[in-house]
């Protein structure tokens, strides 16, 4: 107990870097696992390699390697200074893109072919097809899985944390180079991820409530 | 007929149009690689200095060495996790409830918790002196639980009739979980198993945080003591590196390939379970 009362707004602040880290990298994750996961079952031969390409070169590297990259190769690239987070946030969003491609194309592919083939004898044009039948559809089985990739994603940040970047690990490190005793602090910080991951699978349980639908 | 429910079989407008969106992703992605070539170029990390340093002896041993503490640090974990998984897929699945709920509780705690916190309480705590152990059972925590679930959604798709049978013939409850349950349990969920393991090997690489000697450590060190006209040379390093973990879960992954596809051939009635979706499921999203 003595460990949180003591340091309690490193505690914090250690909570709130792992939450904004957790925000942003989703937000990246999403937008550039959509997109690949769009190269992937585009009808065009050399996009489609470019997703698998990406896909099996993320998926297949620790993500701890994606961090050096970030912190030493992206600065000499891109420019100079960026600062931790911001390099910390694209590693992680970058590595739990390819994972988010393959639950969205997985979730395309879960729509029967016939839906679509409805649609279009129906006279909708592509646009309607996407919006009105396949996406709504490939939505709900997308959710499950996205909510385990985000989870991920959340215990994932902690290796942020070996990076210079703050969040929950980093106090840990702090604390327990500090002389506290290892379990305490294992248990507080055990306590704030578990706070984190179950908002996010609560979202999601909401979420998938909302979009239920008899079939 | 088309093969996909996004878009018809291409007409000649539609022919024309995927011609030039390939040409442009090409064009685009080619400007990107060679920007960054350019940009690297410039700094001097593709001099032949900064590769010259593989020629070197030491960093080749160093290399070597790495290599063999990842693999000896990956198959301690694989076979913990093994062992941990079998064990509390078990326990969850017993019939008394305190083993059930000890067992659901230890999974639910550190499948939850990052495998970070868990191997560097590990060796602040228990081992401070032996990183490879403090990784190992690390690893083996995390990963054992995973494995456990993994495990248990393979004994529940043991068809009914196969426990009622074994124990219509009189076995015991052990004995319908060693010879009936747990067999065929593995034998359908192997392709999964392993794509975890790939999992478990990519995760050594956390091993560098508590100072344990492995790939990702040595990359580090040698990056930042070695340097080539004042600079580190940390884009080959991490170009040689990054190299070798691909080549090592590619191996790793194609064996489960390998399984699932011999799985299908068999005609034992269960399905090999897609490597893929369950890990998905089982947020192996992990590290």
């Amino acid at each position: 107990m003595n460990v949180l009362l003591d340091h309690f707004p490193e505690f914090v602040d250690g909570f709130i870097g792992t939450v904004s880290i957790t925000a942003v990298s989703t937000v990246i994750a999403l937008v550039l696992g959509i997109v690949v996961a769009g190269f992937r079952v585009s009808p065009v031969p050399p996009l489609r390699f470019i997703g698998t390409a990406w896909v099996t070169l993320l998926r297949n590297t620790p993500l701890t390697l994606l961090f050096l990259v970030a912190m030493f190769i992206v600065p000499e690239i891109l420019f100079p200074g960026m600062s931790a987070f911001v390099l910390g946030s694209l590693a992680l969003g970058f590595y739990t893109s390819a994972f988010i491609c393959e639950a969205v194309r997985s979730g395309i592919n879960t729509v029967p072919l016939g839906q679509a083939e409805a649609a279009r004898s129906l006279g909708m044009t592509f646009s309607q097809t996407l919006r009105m039948i396949v996406l709504p559809q490939a939505t709900r089985t997308v959710l499950p899985p996205l909510s385990s990739i985000l989870i991920a994603l959340t215990k994932n940040s902690a290796i942020a944390g070996a990076f210079s970047v703050t969040e929950l690990f980093g106090w840990q490190t702090l604390m327990s180079e500090q002389g506290y005793a290892i379990a305490p602090i294992f248990l507080w910080v055990a306590a704030a991820y578990l706070v984190i991951t179950f908002t996010i699978s609560g979202i999601f349980r909401l979420l998938e409530r909302r979009l239920e639908v008899a079939r | 007929m088309s093969a996909s429910v996004l878009y018809d079989t291409p007409g000649p407008k539609a022919r024309v149009r995927n011609r030039v969106f390939a040409v442009v992703g090409t064009l685009a992605i080619v400007a990107l690689i060679a920007v960054s070539i350019m940009r690297l170029e410039e700094k001097g990390h593709l001099d032949y200095a900064m590769w010259d340093i593989f020629n070197y002896s030491g960093i080749r041993q160093n290399i070597a060495d790495a290599l063999i503490a990842t693999l000896k640090a990956f198959a301690l974990a694989a076979v913990g996790s093994l062992v941990l998984g079998v064990l509390l897929a078990v326990g969850r699945l017993s019939d008394h409830k305190p083993v059930r709920w000890f067992a659901t509780g230890f999974i639910e705690l550190f499948r939850s918790i990052p495998l970070l916190i868990t191997i560097y309480a590990v060796w602040v705590g228990f081992l401070t002196d032996y990183s490879m152990w403090a990784l190992a059972i690390g690893l083996s925590i995390y990963n054992g639980c995973v494995q456990a679930e993994v495990l248990r959604a393979g004994i529940n798709a043991v068809p009914k009739g196969q426990r009622e049978a074994a124990y219509a013939l009189g076995m015991s409850k052990t004995q319908v979980m060693t010879y009936v349950l747990m067999p065929q349990a593995i034998r359908a969920m192997l392709p999964t198993i392993i794509s975890q393991l790939v999992v478990t090997l990519k995760d050594t690489s956390l091993g560098f945080i508590i100072l344990y000697p492995e790939l990702l450590y040595s990359a580090r060190l040698i990056a930042s003591n070695t340097q080539v006209n004042g600079q580190y040379p940390y884009v080959s390093v991490i170009v040689v590196f990054g190299a070798i973990y691909i080549a090592l879960c590619l191996a790793l992954s194609a064996l489960a390939t390998w399984i699932e596809k011999r799985g299908r051939r068999a005609k034992t009635g269960i399905k090999a379970a897609d490597g893929d979706a369950v890990v998905l499921a089982n947020d192996a999203a992990q590290a």
